[in-house]
């Protein structure tokens, strides 16, 4: 079995105008996709995010910490929440990233982690 | 591969042959080797190194009766003593090959089927770019090394190179599957593999960039792997008909270019040219599809092509019959390439005025044929035939801005210069 990073990116501008019907069904998607991924034991860790302007920038790479506000790139999409899966391959993985991104309305990015090795 | 030859062939040590041996057996043995050490690099390198143990041994015990199981046993073996002795190199995939031997299934013809389309689907998988299906297909397949690759696309190597690593790493990394698909999924995934080995052909057969309008060995790696998808998969028409349309088309090559390289449009081929066994086998090819009745795009564009093939002069062509099989394919599959290749049979059954208006109507996009060179060259032709020969000038020379290929542009800027 490998884990794979589903990553939702989004527009948030469009995100946010969405109608609230729209949002309640989007929400009651996730939700469904939610119970099937741990109902089929391939859940792994996963959840929305705040909006981007919530976050911050830590870089301590050069031996001082420097604290940035807002998203690291300035951009109109961004990570909107992300599912760790754990399944036999990429076909699988591609299969459950369909679904999701069907529930949530949104493009999700596969990728695979390192081995743990 | 069995010899009919006579036995006497085993002791025979022909050089000159064993490129020909070693292309012809080195897809089937990286196959077989990806399947049993799960992984592409390891089964590339030690096929390497197999055929150049070939090249030692065989000039003195000669060429084996079987050298594709000559070769895969080697290599297995080179592995296995480079898996044991390179243990930093992961001993997970010597326990995997390990695993997978005491697994491997009786009998050796299955399985070695088996695996060259199991890998042909790991090339072609649908997350990897349509480029790189390619380059995958033709190197694992094909046999071909990066660099005939490199310059058969007229990509520079380290790019191939590039190209290649990235993609073995991402099979890797991702653990694309090594399997055929389910049937459920086949039929998208079968269509992505034959339209690799379309697009191999049709590179081959009018080179995009470049000054030889046909690179022969293009089409007939394509050709190869078309005949191997059929063989692999006998119950697929469209495997057929893709076969079949390979070789209409390229039956027609060496009538298609004159001998100073420039283009001769079909209806003023020479048809003596045209190669007659190639003609009959995709005739035979497309009468098997019609009698299986399960229509598909490539079998239809077959059809369209034996149809041509049957007809002792330009003049003889049944256009009612290839427009009814471009209406066919219209509804199979509605792009914009496919409506302009069906205004070129409208053309002579219905007219000009009315190929035009089918071209400059609303079922057309033109947006997405306005870059494309063959728009405008049909549309100029149409234009010409109407006598509007002023548009039909500007239509073609706007034709020859368009395209990459030598041959293609002077053909396109001999037929403006002919309207004066």
């Amino acid at each position: 079995m490998s884990q794979y990073l589903l990553c939702v990116h989004g527009n948030e501008e469009i995100y946010s105008a969405v109608s609230s019907e729209d949002q309640q069904k989007m929400f009651a998607d996730v939700g469904t996709f939610n119970e099937d991924i741990i109902a089929a034991g391939v859940f792994v860790f996963g959840g929305g995010l705040e909006l981007a302007s919530t976050a911050t920038v830590v870089d301590a790479s050069s031996g001082e910490t420097i604290l940035t506000d807002g998203p690291y790139l300035e951009t109109k999409e961004h990570i909107g929440g992300f599912w760790i899966i754990d399944v036999a391959d990429l076909d699988a993985a591609l299969a459950w990233a369909a679904k999701g991104s069907a529930a949530c309305q949104g493009k999700v990015e596969v990728r695979p982690f390192q081995p743990n090795e | 591969m069995t010899s009919s030859g006579p036995r006497t062939l085993v002791s025979v040590f022909d050089p000159a042959s064993l490129g020909a041996v070693f292309r012809q057996e080195s897809g089937r043995c990286v196959a077989t080797l990806v399947r049993i050490f799960g992984d592409i690099d390891i089964a590339e390198e030690a096929v390497q190194e197999a055929l150049i143990i070939a090249t030692e041994k065989w000039p003195e015990i000669g060429v084996p009766p079987n050298p594709g199981a000559w070769i895969t046993t080697t290599a297995k073996h080179r592995a296995i003593d480079r898996l044991r002795r390179e243990s930093s190199r992961d001993d997970r995939h010597a326990q995997a090959a390990l695993i997978h031997q005491r697994d491997e299934p009786p009998g050796p013809v299955g399985p070695v089927k088996d695996d060259r389309l199991r890998l042909i689907f790991t090339c072609c998988h649908p997350s990897l770019a349509t480029n790189v299906q390619v380059a995958l297909t033709l190197r694992l397949l094909g046999g071909l090394q990066t660099d005939e690759i490199a310059r058969a696309f007229l990509v520079p190597e380290p790019t191939m190179a590039q190209r290649v690593v990235r993609a073995k790493n991402k099979i890797r990394a991702n653990k694309i599957p090594y399997r055929v698909p389910d049937d459920h999924e086949l039929p998208d995934r079968l269509s992505a593999v034959l339209t690799v080995v379309y697009l191999i052909f049709n590179e081959g057969y009018t080179a995009s960039i470049g000054d030889d309008l046909v690179r022969d060995d293009l089409c007939d790696e394509a050709i190869r792997l078309a005949r191997l998808l059929v063989e692999l998969m006998p119950d697929e028409p469209e495997a057929v008909g893709l076969l079949a349309l390979l070789v209409l088309t390229a039956s027609r090559r060496t009538a298609r270019v004159t001998p100073d390289g420039s283009i001769v449009v079909l209806r003023d081929q020479d048809r003596a040219m045209w190669d007659g066994s190639l003609i009959d086998e995709g005739q035979t090819l497309v009468r098997a599809c019609i009698r299986r009745n399960r229509p598909g795009p490539f079998q239809i564009q077959a059809a369209i092509n034996a149809v041509h093939s049957f007809a002792p002069t330009a003049a003889d062509t049944d256009w009612a019959q290839v427009l009814t099989l471009y209406d066919q394919l219209l509804a199979l599959s509605p792009t914009p390439i496919v409506a302009l290749n069906r205004a070129v049979a409208l053309v002579v059954v219905d007219g000009a005025d009315v190929a035009l208006a089918a071209l400059d109507g609303p079922v057309f996009d033109i947006a997405a044929l306005d870059g494309y060179h063959l728009y405008h060259a049909t549309r100029a032709d149409l234009l010409a035939r109407l006598g509007r020969n002023a548009d039909a000038a500007e239509a073609y020379a706007h034709a020859a801005t368009l395209t990459d290929n030598a041959a293609e542009r002077e053909f396109l800027e001999s037929r403006r210069d002919s309207l004066g």
